[in-house]
């Protein structure tokens, strides 16, 4: 269902584009409003959906541990996994957002001979995720070189690196190739693994499509169907310094691709996506788990209006002593030893 | 809001890396550069037109001379034949650099922009070490 829905709705974004652009002519929608909302959406929606989260108190420390907490001193601590100070939190929120630390850990739990519960190693999941964030970041990086005039020193080095391998005369970028490789395998693992099929949604299978087919028609316009990368350039450096053109020449393929990019990062604040900055606010791994030694007040404590045992003794002190109750604070017993002087 | 600083540092963090293109390029930007066709070889030809059509010459220019290497190393075939029946010798320094021999105003202004660095230079001389 999700499946269906996902890919229908890709489907659709893409034949809108094209139609709108070849049979109705809407290239100014397409190259100048489409990306102006979609990155006002992406950078509103983004810092919006923060503050939301930033507003939600988080009363307790909840780390999740994988190690020995820090206790006596001649028992060991494992100080990045259970992170006492702010230092072992760094480290272990740097190693998770670079090296996907907890995904690592994935293990593949199976019957065997239908009765014995084995825990299996699988690292596929890790290896995939690992290859597909890094290629998106290499890959992003070098489209400053269509983005920004002049060009900055770092993309053109990165670019020499990624494009190492030449075919045919001209430069490979091997991350486009792992790109559209790793997320065909993560969207394959969802669609055959059936315990993974059956949690995932069209949110889920939607972002992996769009993704997919972003990379496809990049690396459809690099390779096969050349487009006129000087039109491009001046339609994105046009949309970044805010004096838009639309320029001639420009084919379809790429209103296509821009479209699509357009719709995934208008789409980041309202999906899975967030979690390029919701790993940073997870509770479970920003904090230090040093609830023995720190005093941790819940945040949302409101003045209690309470009434003591003293305000309460005071106010019924004479009713007390009258039916013999024993008291704190006798009054009597102070008018007694004035009265035994 | 719980934290605010850290959070209002990381959300300053994240629109700066998202939104420096636009700072950026307010500063730096120049137009689109416009390849130079003025060239005596050029000026002296009654159509103005390359030995394709422009827009796919300016798309597809380096898909052809890269056919053309592969003509002329591995088959030997030196003579390029258009659509129209047109002849022309498959040659970067002979024929293109016949009409466009000003590399730098030409080839050069585009590459530039889109910082591309072509390596038909490598092997091949271009028209400002000729001279």
């Amino acid at each position: 269902m999700g499946l269906t829905f996902s890919l229908l709705l890709v489907a659709a974004l893409i034949l809108a584009v094209f139609l709108g652009v070849e049979a109705l002519g809407l290239s100014f929608l397409f190259a100048i409003v489409i990306p102006y909302l979609a990155i006002a959406t992406f950078i509103i929606g983004f810092i919006l959906r923060v503050v939301k989260w930033g507003k939600t108190p988080v009363p307790f420390r909840i780390p999740t541990t994988c190690g020995q907490q820090k206790s006596l001193p001649w028992i060991k601590q494992n100080k990045i996994d259970n992170p006492f100070s702010t230092a072992g939190v760094v480290a272990r929120m740097a190693l998770e957002v670079l090296f996907f630390r907890s995904l690592f850990r994935n293990t593949k739990a199976e019957l065997v001979d239908g009765e014995r519960l084995t825990y299996q190693w699988e690292k596929w999941l890790w290896l995939g995720g690992l290859i597909f964030h890094w290629s998106m970041l290499i890959v992003v990086t070098r489209h400053l070189r269509i983005f920004l005039d002049p060009v900055p020193g770092f993309v053109r080095i990165i670019e020499k690196f990624d494009g190492f391998f030449t075919v045919d005369l001209q430069n490979v970028y091997i991350t486009g190739i792992l790109l559209l490789a790793a997320v065909t395998f993560l969207f394959i693992r969802r669609v055959v693994i059936p315990q993974v099929r059956y949690i995932s949604f069209a949110a889920d299978y939607f972002p992996l499509l769009l993704i997919g087919s972003i990379a496809a028609s990049g690396i459809l316009m690099k390779y096969f169907f050349r487009v006129d990368l000087v039109a491009i350039k001046e339609l994105t450096v046009g949309l970044f310094s805010f004096s838009p053109v639309v320029p001639q020449g420009v084919s379809a393929l790429f209103y296509i691709h821009l479209f699509l990019v357009c719709v995934l990062i208008s789409y980041i604040p309202f999906s899975k996506i967030m979690h390029m900055g919701g790993i940073f606010l997870s509770p479970t791994r920003n904090m230090a788990n040093n609830s023995r030694a720190v005093r941790h007040i819940n945040p949302w404590n409101y003045p209690v209006k309470v009434h003591t045992y003293e305000e309460y003794e005071n106010e019924f002190r004479d009713k007390m002593r009258a039916v013999g109750l024993p008291l704190e604070k006798d009054g009597s017993e102070k008018e007694a030893a004035a009265a035994k002087e | 809001m719980y934290n605010s600083r850290n959070i209002i540092i990381g959300l300053i963090i994240f629109a700066g890396i998202f939104t420096f293109p636009f700072i950026l390029n307010a500063v730096t930007a120049s137009g689109a550069p416009e390849p130079s066709l003025d060239t005596p070889e050029i000026n002296a030809l009654s159509a103005k037109e390359c030995i394709l059509d422009t827009d796919y010459m300016t798309s597809n220019h380096m898909e052809l001379l890269a056919d053309w290497k592969i003509a002329v190393v591995r088959d030997g075939n030196r003579i390029f034949v258009t659509d129209d029946g047109r002849e022309f010798e498959m040659s970067l320094q002979n024929t293109c650099l016949e009409c466009h021999s000003n590399k730098a105003d030409f080839c050069d202004a585009c590459h530039n922009y889109a910082k591309v660095e072509p390596n038909c230079w490598d092997c091949h001389v271009g028209p400002e070490v000729l001279k």
